[in-house]
């Protein structure tokens, strides 16, 4: 690609990019400052695309490393808010006395197919927004920033049996909102 | 025998760790039995899946 090419390229994907950080930064300020950080690493490094994968696949692999930089700078200076003790009982309330399923958990079909369908990460990006903040931060440094279990409880000093629980809510805020929004929607 | 609420826990549990073997051997028996159960470790693994390709395309 020639650098007007990659200049329009990385504005055409600025959105993308800034709607990316966003969710998982949840500061503009923040958000911003990665995606400039992106943008200008991108066209330093435009040697590296050789076009062997998307461009956008490759910009966002370049924003993950610099959230990534930034969570850990703040972790580091506490500026994580503490976990709330509020308890699991919305959850427990989907099994009856004996531990069984009230409802029985809805058939999401083929992944294969699903995972095509364009506006399931728009609905997907609502959900993530739902989340409250505490859960969301733990839940996207393991989920879309795919750092490991061990990794996110040293990086934010919590106990790893706090770590699980705190991914279990996040996890079952997110079903329940996908299968509203999404799959009953549809 | 563990109850549907166990596993669950430890459906997503397992997401995030390494099971031992009592542990493994437990879930894969509970599922293979468990229909719901076996729903929501799909729906589970189907989560992960869609989060680790977003944002899409």
């Amino acid at each position: 690609m020639t650098d007007p090419d990659v200049q329009q390229s990385l504005q055409r994907i600025r959105p993308t990019l800034l709607r990316f950080a966003m969710l998982q930064l949840r500061n503009e300020a923040a958000a911003e400052d990665v995606v400039q950080e992106t943008l200008l690493a991108a066209l330093e490094g435009k040697s590296a695309f050789s076009g062997r994968s998307q461009f956008k696949t490759w910009a966002v692999s370049i924003l993950r490393n610099k959230i990534v930089d930034y969570l850990r700078r703040t972790s580091r200076e506490g500026i994580l808010p503490l976990l709330d003790e509020q308890g699991d009982e919305d959850f427990d309330a989907l099994f009856d006395g004996s531990g069984h399923w009230q409802e029985v958990p809805g058939d999401w079909g083929d992944p294969a197919v699903v995972l095509e369908q364009r506006g399931l990460y728009d609905v997907l990006e609502l959900c993530m927004k739902a989340l409250p903040e505490n859960l969301a931060r733990v839940f996207t440094m393991r989920e879309i920033l795919g750092f490991e279990t061990d990794e996110i409880c040293k990086e934010l000093k919590m106990s790893s049996s706090n770590c699980w629980v705190v991914l279990y809510r996040a996890r079952m805020r997110l079903r329940e909102c996908l299968q509203l929004r999404w799959f009953d929607a549809r | 025998m563990k109850s549907c609420w166990e596993i669950h826990r430890l459906v997503s549990e397992g997401q995030d760790r390494k099971f031992g073997f009592g542990e493994r051997l437990a879930v894969r028996m509970h599922l293979l039995m468990c229909s719901a159960c076996r729903r929501f470790e799909r729906q589970m693994k189907l989560m992960r899946q869609a989060l680790r390709r977003f944002p899409g395309e």
